[in-house]
C-alpha cells in the first residue's frame, strides 16, 4: 500500500513554550496550561488574539474553553482531542496541520499541562474499575483482578517475551536510561540535571515489575508544554526560523488493545508504530538515513528498542546491538532524546519531546546534534499512537 | 532512637490485698530503681566495616569518615570511624535472641509486668539521649550494662495515664573503658477507654472486580461454575478472547462457547513489586497463558515461587475464591 498525504511541508511549528518541570508545581493545571501556551505564542511572535485552533489529548484535564477564556483568546474555529494517553502527542500536530491545510484554522496551539506527580499519578494504574458496564471496564477487567494493573506491568509483559525471543537483556534496556540520563545531565531544564547514571546504577535499581527496573520507568512530573502550528507560508514572516512538519501520522493496528495487545500472533513488535513509520517515510520521501536525531517515546525503555526496529533504524530483534557502544548518545550514530527524554527531563506525555525536536531543527538544543536536517518524534507506545517528522525549511 | 521492646506479658497478681493501690504500686516500682535491668550484653560482632556500610546505605549518609578508608587515613583522625549514632546497633541482641532470652529474671521484665498488672498495658519509647566519650573504630568490642535509673510518679499524658521508666546504659570497650552512655525513657500507659476495645480488623482490600458486560458475562458465569469458556464463532468456528459481540473474521454475531481443558503454557509473565497494591503480595506473578486450544489469557499464578516462573512452563487452571465474592481462574504449574 502506498500512502499519500496533502500535508508534506505545508505547515510549520513556529513557537514552543514550557513551564518548569517539577514534582509539585504548587499551582493549578490550568495555570500551567496558560503559562506554557503564552510562552509558546511569545516565542513565535504571536499573540493570543492570533490563535483560532487548539489540539490536545482527551486525558487533558483543562477544558479548551477555560484555557481560551483565561488567555483572552477571542474565539476558536477548530478544537479537537485525541484519545489514548501519550499516543496522542504527535497526533495533536497532525490535527493542527490538517486544520491549517484544510483552511479551518490559521494558528493552532497544541498543548499538554498536568500535575501528573502532585495530583494524579498514572503510575499507580487502574486499581478501581468503573462500575458501569462499558467496554473500557470490561477491558481492564481482564487484567486488574489478577494483579496486572499498572502501565509498567502492562509493558513488562511485552518486554519479557521480547527478551525471550531475541535474547535481549536488562542491560540492553539500561542503555536507553544511560543515554537519556546523560543528556538530561547537561540540560538545566531537566529534572535529572547534573545526575547521569551508569549501567551499574541501572542494574542496582529495584524491580518495579520484573523485568522492568526503576530506571526503566519514566518519571512522574508536573509541568506544561505547548507548540504553535501555522502554515509554512505564514511561518516565514514570524520571529523564529520555521520548523516544517514534513509528515505527520496516526495509527492503530490489527487486534489493537489499549496497552495490552497480547493476543496477536507476535507480540514482540509494535505494529501500530510500524504503520506510523511507513506513513512518515512514504509521505515525506525520507528514509531512516535522512534523520540525524530522534525523540523516541520513552515511558518504558523496552519499547524504545522496539520502536527503533519498527522505524527501520535496525532490523527486527537487532535493537539490542544497535543500542550498544553509546550509539544512542550524543556523538553516536543516532543520538536520541537529546533533552533527556521522559526518563531524564520530564514526563509531559511526549509534548516536551516535540519541543526538543523543534530545538534540534532550529539548532538551539542544549545538546545540539550537528547539521540537523530532519528529526523524528514519536508518541506513546502500546496504545494507538502517532509520529511526526520535522525538518529545516 | 526506636528500639524493639518485648511484648508485655500479662501475669495476674496474687499478692495480699492493698489498702492504697497507688502508693503500694509506687513502692513496688521504686524498689526497682538502681537495679540492673538485665544481664550485661556483649556485642555479637566487633565494630566492623560491612555493618557501617549497610547503616550508611540505609541512612543515606555518604560521609567519607565512615566509608572511605583512603580518605580517612589522610584525615586528622588517621583512620575510619563508625557513625556515633550506631552505638546501640552494636549491642542489639537480634530478633531471635529477644525471643530466646528468658525475660522472667530481668528487672526490666519484672517492672513491665508490674505495670501491666496495674493496667498500664501500652508502651511507647519517648526519648533517648546518648553521650559519647570517644569515637568507635573497627575492631572495638562493646559491652553494655543497663540499670533502671528512675520510675516516675503517675503522669497524665496525651496518650493516657502512665509511668515513665528511665534506663541508663553504659557502653564499655575491650579495655573496660566507658566509651558512651545512654538514657532511654519509655512510657508505660493505660490506653484511653475509647481505644481500649480491640478495633475490628480492617477488611483486607479486595481485588478489583471484573467489568461485566453483555459481551463477557458468559465467561464470568463460567468461572463461577468452574469452567474456563472460550468464545467461538458459530459461523466459522474461530475462537476469540477477550470476547466481543462480532467475529472479526466473518462478522457473524452468532457465537457459542468451547470449554477449555484449562491447560497451556506461560507465554510471558511479570512479577509485580511496585507500587505495592494490596491485596497483592510483592513479587506477585501474573502470566499471559497460551491455552492449548489456541487463545491466550492473562491470569495470576499460584503454587509457584516467583523465581521459578519461566516462559514455556506448563500450567493448569483452577478456580479459586480470592475473597467472599470473587472467584477467579488461576493457573498452577503442571507437575509432569
Ligand atoms: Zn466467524
Amino acid at each position: 500500500m502506498r500512502f499519500r498525504s496533502e500535508l508534506a511541508n505545508r505547515t510549520a511549528i513556529v513557537g514552543i513554550g514550557a513551564t518548569e518541570f517539577s514534582k509539585d508545581s504548587g499551582r493549578s493545571e490550568m495555570s500551567l496550561a496558560v503559562e506554557c501556551i503564552a510562552a509558546a505564542l511569545d516565542d513565535a511572535g504571536l499573540a493570543p488574539e492570533d490563535v483560532d485552533g487548539m489540539a490536545a489529548y482527551t486525558i487533558e484535564n483543562n477544558p479548551d474553553a477555560e484555557i481560551t477564556r483565561n488567555l483572552g483568546i477571542p474565539g476558536l474555529r477548530f478544537f479537537g482531542r485525541t484519545h489514548y494517553g501519550g499516543g496522542a502527542a504527535c497526533a495533536t500536530v497532525l490535527q493542527a496541520a490538517m486544520a491549517v491545510v484544510a483552511g479551518v484554522a490559521d494558528v493552532v496551539v497544541c498543548y499538554r499541562a498536568m500535575n501528573e506527580r502532585s495530583q494524579q499519578r498514572f503510575g499507580t494504574g487502574v486499581q478501581r474499575l468503573s462500575p458501569q458496564p462499558t467496554a473500557e471496564s470490561a477491558h481492564f477487567g481482564w487484567y486488574a483482578p489478577f494483579g496486572l494493573l499498572t502501565p509498567a506491568a502492562w509493558v513488562a509483559m511485552f518486554a519479557r517475551r521480547y527478551m525471550h525471543e531475541f535474547g535481549v537483556s536488562s542491560d540492553d534496556f539500561g542503555r536507553i536510561s544511560v543515554a537519556d540520563r546523560k543528556h538530561a545531565a547537561t540540560n538545566p531544564a531537566a529534572w535529572f540535571y547534573g545526575q547521569p547514571i551508569t549501567l551499574e546504577d541501572h542494574r542496582a535499581s529495584r524491580w518495579i515489575v520484573d523485568p522492568l527496573r526503576l530506571l526503566d520507568c519514566c518519571q512522574e512530573s508536573d509541568g506544561g508544554v505547548a507548540v504553535v502550528v501555522t502554515s509554512a507560508e505564514r511561518a516565514r514572516d514570524l520571529r523564529r526560523p520555521p520548523v516544517l512538519v514534513r509528515a505527520a501520522a496516526q495509527a492503530m493496528a490489527e487486534d489493537q488493545h489499549m496497552m495490552t495487545s497480547y493476543y496477536r500472533d507476535d507480540i514482540t513488535g509494535l505494529p501500530e508504530m510500524g504503520l506510523v513509520a511507513r506513513q512518515l517515510w512514504e509521505t515525506s520521501g525520507l528514509t531512516p538515513a535522512d534523520v540525524q536525531t530522534a525523540v523516541v517515546y520513552d515511558h518504558f525503555t523496552p519499547f524504545v528498542l522496539v520502536q527503533l526496529e519498527e522505524f527501520g533504524f535496525c532490523g527486527r530483534g537487532e535493537a539490542k546491538d544497535f543500542v550498544k557502544n553509546a550509539n544512542l548518545e550524543l556523538g553516536g550514530g543516532l543520538p536520541i532524546n537529546t533533552h533527556g527524554g521522559q526518563l531524564g527531563e520530564a514526563y509531559i506525555h511526549g509534548m516536551n519531546g516535540i519541543a526538543e525536536g523543534v530545538r534540534q531543527v532550529r539548532g538551539t538544543g542544549v545538546n545540539q546534534v550537528p547539521d540537523v536536517e530532519n528529526v523524528l518524534v514519536t508518541a506513546g507506545t502500546g496504545v494507538p499512537t502517532s509520529g511526526i517528522l520535522l525538518g529545516r525549511a | 532512637m526506636l528500639r524493639l521492646l518485648p511484648e508485655p506479658g500479662s501475669i495476674a497478681y496474687f499478692g495480699p490485698p492493698m489498702s492504697d493501690p497507688k502508693a503500694e504500686l509506687m513502692a513496688r516500682l521504686r524498689a526497682f530503681e538502681g537495679k540492673a535491668s538485665s544481664e550485661p550484653q556483649t556485642a555479637r560482632f566487633p565494630v566492623n566495616v560491612p555493618m557501617i556500610e549497610h547503616w550508611c546505605d540505609a541512612m543515606g549518609d555518604r560521609n567519607p569518615a565512615y566509608l572511605d578508608a583512603e580518605w580517612a587515613a589522610a584525615s586528622p583522625r588517621g583512620q575510619m570511624i563508625a557513625p556515633p549514632t550506631m552505638l546501640q546497633a552494636w549491642v542489639m541482641p537480634g530478633l531471635r535472641r529477644w525471643r530466646d532470652r528468658p525475660g522472667a529474671g530481668s528487672a526490666v521484665g519484672s517492672i513491665l509486668r508490674v505495670l501491666d498488672e496495674a493496667g498500664f498495658t501500652s508502651v511507647v519509647a519517648t526519648n533517648c539521649e546518648q553521650e559519647y566519650q570517644r569515637e568507635l573504630v573497627p575492631g572495638d568490642v562493646l559491652r553494655t550494662s543497663v540499670t533502671i535509673e528512675h520510675v516516675s510518679d503517675e503522669k497524665q499524658t496525651a496518650l493516657g495515664t502512665g509511668h515513665f521508666v528511665t534506663q541508663h546504659y553504659s557502653f564499655r570497650d575491650q579495655s573496660d573503658e566507658v566509651v558512651a552512655t545512654m538514657r532511654f525513657r519509655m512510657l508505660k500507659f493505660r490506653p484511653p477507654e475509647a481505644s481500649a476495645a480491640t478495633p475490628a480488623p480492617k477488611p483486607a482490600r479486595p481485588r478489583p472486580r471484573p467489568g461485566i458486560t453483555h459481551d463477557n458475562r458468559f465467561f464470568w458465569d463460567g468461572v463461577r461454575a468452574g469452567k474456563l469458556l472460550i468464545q467461538r464463532c458459530a459461523a466459522c468456528g474461530r475462537l476469540r478472547h477477550p470476547p466481543g459481540p462480532m467475529c472479526p473474521g466473518c462478522r457473524s454475531l452468532e457465537w457459542d462457547t468451547l470449554e477449555s481443558a484449562g491447560r497451556g503454557e506461560v507465554y510471558s509473565y511479570v512479577l509485580h513489586y511496585h507500587p505495592q497494591i494490596p491485596p497483592f503480595e510483592p513479587g506477585h506473578p501474573v502470566a499471559l497463558v497460551a491455552l492449548d486450544e489456541g487463545t491466550r489469557l492473562v491470569a495470576d499464578l499460584v503454587g509457584v515461587e516467583p523465581e521459578e516462573v519461566h516462559v514455556g512452563m506448563r500450567v493448569q487452571v483452577e478456580f479459586n475464591a480470592v475473597d467472599d465474592e470473587l472467584i477467579l481462574p488461576q493457573f498452577r504449574p503442571l507437575t509432569p
